[in-house]
């Protein structure tokens, strides 16, 4: 329990992954919270990255954290713009109103 | 030996506490800022393994800007939060199947796993001795020559999520009246003033 290993670190980076899906499920009507849950569960995957990156002594796995990283980020941006633009639409973002295209 | 495993105890317990409550605060903005609390956390997680520059990267980036940018979303928009909440003991048991399979698999998995013996020695770019060179330096010598077609991509694609973002949320409103430079300047004397010959006593 005292040293600290890889498993430790996947340890939390399993429970944050489950907390993630777990999350979506919850929220299923908030689009802002399933956005942040997809946060979490990539949050998650740089832990285990990292971990792994540190355990084996391979730098690549810092690298692909970082492009996750970016990915991450480039999504939450275009994830909250089209929420805005559907905010200024429908005057709602409830998943369930959701439906313009089921013709 | 000891101060590590606290610290990983703390910043561990602190991470999953603040995604527990990400997940379930009532209030959206509480959830956000607790979302940053977890990202402090993971930082400090990163810290602990030796990723420095990946933590302060995280700290950068997800709570410099993501999180800003769903604070900024969440207050802006006019939504009634609680009736969002309704129906959410609804979905609780499937979301907790769902959650308790992927734990299962997920504990199945960390119980059966080794790792080959001759995986370290197979390293595509070993990391250098932390005594030589920084985990900074490390990472740049590795991402600006060996990885650098990925860089650039993740590059042009901020730039194309920029992009889309300002396109999706451009606007351009009716009847705003705004100053015209242009069309200020190209007014000639002819256009906007006029003589008009007015008789002593008729008024205009």
């Amino acid at each position: 329990m005292i040293e600290i290993g890889l498993s430790h670190y996947l340890t939390v980076a399993a429970i944050l992954f489950t907390l993630g899906v777990f999350g979506i499920f919850l929220n299923r009507k908030n689009v802002i919270i399933i956005l942040m849950s997809i946060e979490l569960i990539l949050l998650a995957v740089n832990i285990n990255l990292v971990a792994f990156s540190v355990y084996l002594n391979d730098l690549v796995g810092q690298v692909f954290a970082l492009l996750v990283l970016a990915i991450a980020a480039a999504e939450a941006a275009i994830g909250l713009a089209v929420i805005v633009v559907y905010f200024r639409n429908r005057g709602s973002i409830a998943v369930e109103d959701i439906n313009l295209m089921k013709g | 030996m000891i101060i590590p495993a606290i610290a990983f105890y703390v910043f561990a317990a602190v991470t999953v506490a603040a995604g527990v409550m990400v997940i379930s605060a009532r209030n959206p903005v509480h959830s956000v800022l607790f979302l940053i609390l977890a990202f402090f956390n993971a930082a400090g997680l990163f810290v602990l393994m030796g990723a420095e520059f990946i933590a302060m990267i995280l700290v950068i980036v997800y709570v410099g800007a993501v999180a800003v940018l769903f604070l900024f979303v969440v207050m802006m928009l006019d939504i009634n939060f609680v009736e969002l909440r309704q129906g959410f003991l609804q979905y609780l048991p499937i979301g907790a199947l769902v959650g308790l399979v992927l734990m299962a698999e997920l504990v199945l998995i960390l119980g059966s796993w080794a790792i080959a013996p001759d995986t370290a020695e197979r390293a595509a770019s070993p990391t250098p001795a932390m005594t030589e060179v920084t985990n900074t330096h490390a990472i740049g010598s590795v991402l600006y020559t060996d990885y650098i077609y990925l860089f650039q991509a993740a590059g042009v694609i901020l730039l194309i999520a920029m992009v889309g973002a300002i396109v999706l949320t451009l606007r351009s409103r009716e009847g705003v009246k705004r100053q015209r430079i242009s069309v200020q300047v190209s007014r000639t004397r002819e256009e906007s003033v006029e003589l008009k010959h007015v008789e002593p006593g008729s008024g205009v």
